[in-house]
């Protein structure tokens, strides 16, 4: 009886695990669509978790502002819209291709492509400088031996 | 020549990375620089029966300072606000965001009030239309009522002499 008593005892802190998801709202298609896309926005706070992960009290509100705009029925272009317009290009994760991105976007096919260019030039280079050897009959036919020398009688 | 490549190539990228340590991930631009500024209209922290207006303020340079009694870094800049109020020469206007009204009146009480008017922004809506996203930032606005400058972080002696006082002048010479 004792011991029934303490293993019920020893249960009830799994009771006591709850009210953690209290941010799901009551339409489960809008919190979908709410995390879909705060998933490609960036928290402010800790920059590099994402808007839908985030537990700092700005994600929470803007989540909460995203929710509300979504239930205005406003499109999810007009809500990141928003809120490039307020924080910048710096919450989209994916930053868009302007003249100021250019550099990041192609700075490294532009690397590859030097590299590229480089290498061929080395290849081209090493070749001129280490001419193919003709070899005369002779050496061809002592290179040819030392080849086909039958392992026993190599030493 | 050719084998200065690899160390020029080095220096560069030592400079790229250098240069890159000195920045501060944490100072985002903000996209509202020479935007107008969000209107709003909020509680006054003294009397929550009583409005203030960002409207009012049109017609004057002011300083929108955004703060919380739970902001730390808020009590490194609160002595650079009581001196710079003491020379009368900008409103502040102090924007309690998130904050208790109870905790934001007691820390005043402590420490002084800076502020020409303080009103509170206790779910961060205004916070969230003028792109705060840490306490203590400050706007600098003009008589058109557009945003000029931000400050992101605790103003210091130093800025407030080499940037926002001169831009202050600037501004209200206009």
């Amino acid at each position: 009886m004792k011991y029934l008593f303490m293993l019920l005892i020893c249960l009830l802190p799994t009771f006591s695990y709850a009210g953690e998801a209290k941010d799901l709202a009551e339409d489960p298609v809008l919190e979908q669509r709410m995390v879909n896309l705060a998933q490609n926005l960036r928290c402010l706070v800790c920059q590099n978790e994402s808007l839908a992960s985030s537990r700092a009290d700005l994600a929470k509100d803007l989540r909460q502002e995203v929710r509300e705009k979504m239930k205005q029925g406003m499109t999810d272009k007009e809500i990141t819209d928003f809120l490039v317009s307020k924080y910048g290009d710096f919450v989209l994760f994916d930053p868009p291709v302007k003249s100021y991105t250019i550099l990041l976007w192609y700075g490294p096919f532009a690397l590859l492509l030097i590299g590229l260019i480089g290498l061929v030039f080395q290849l081209r280079k090493r070749k001129k400088t280490i001419p193919e050897t003709q070899l005369s009959a002779e050496q061809a036919q002592r290179a040819a031996a030392l080849l086909n020398t039958p392992k026993d009688a190599q030493t | 020549m050719m084998r200065f490549w690899p160390f020029l190539v080095f220096v560069v990228l030592a400079i790229f990375l250098y240069v890159g340590l000195g920045l501060n991930p944490h100072e985002v631009p903000s996209p509202l620089i020479n935007k107008p500024a969000p209107a709003f209209t909020r509680p006054q922290l003294y009397d929550p029966s009583k409005t203030f207006s960002s409207e009012e303020m049109k017609g004057q340079v002011w300083l929108l300072n955004v703060w919380a009694s739970w902001c730390v870094s808020c009590r490194e800049e609160h002595p650079v606000l009581m001196a710079l109020s003491r020379k009368n020469i900008v409103p502040i206007l102090g924007l309690d965001y998130k904050d208790k009204d109870e905790d934001g009146e007691a820390w005043l009480r402590n420490g002084g009030n800076p502020y020409t008017l303080v009103a509170t922004d206790a779910d961060g809506r205004v916070g969230i239309d003028y792109g705060v996203y840490g306490v203590p930032e400050t706007y600098l606005i003009d008589k058109q009522g557009v945003i000029r400058y931000k400050q992101i972080g605790a103003i210091t002696h130093e800025n407030l002499q080499k940037k926002i006082l001169p831009l202050i002048a600037e501004l209200q010479a206009k």
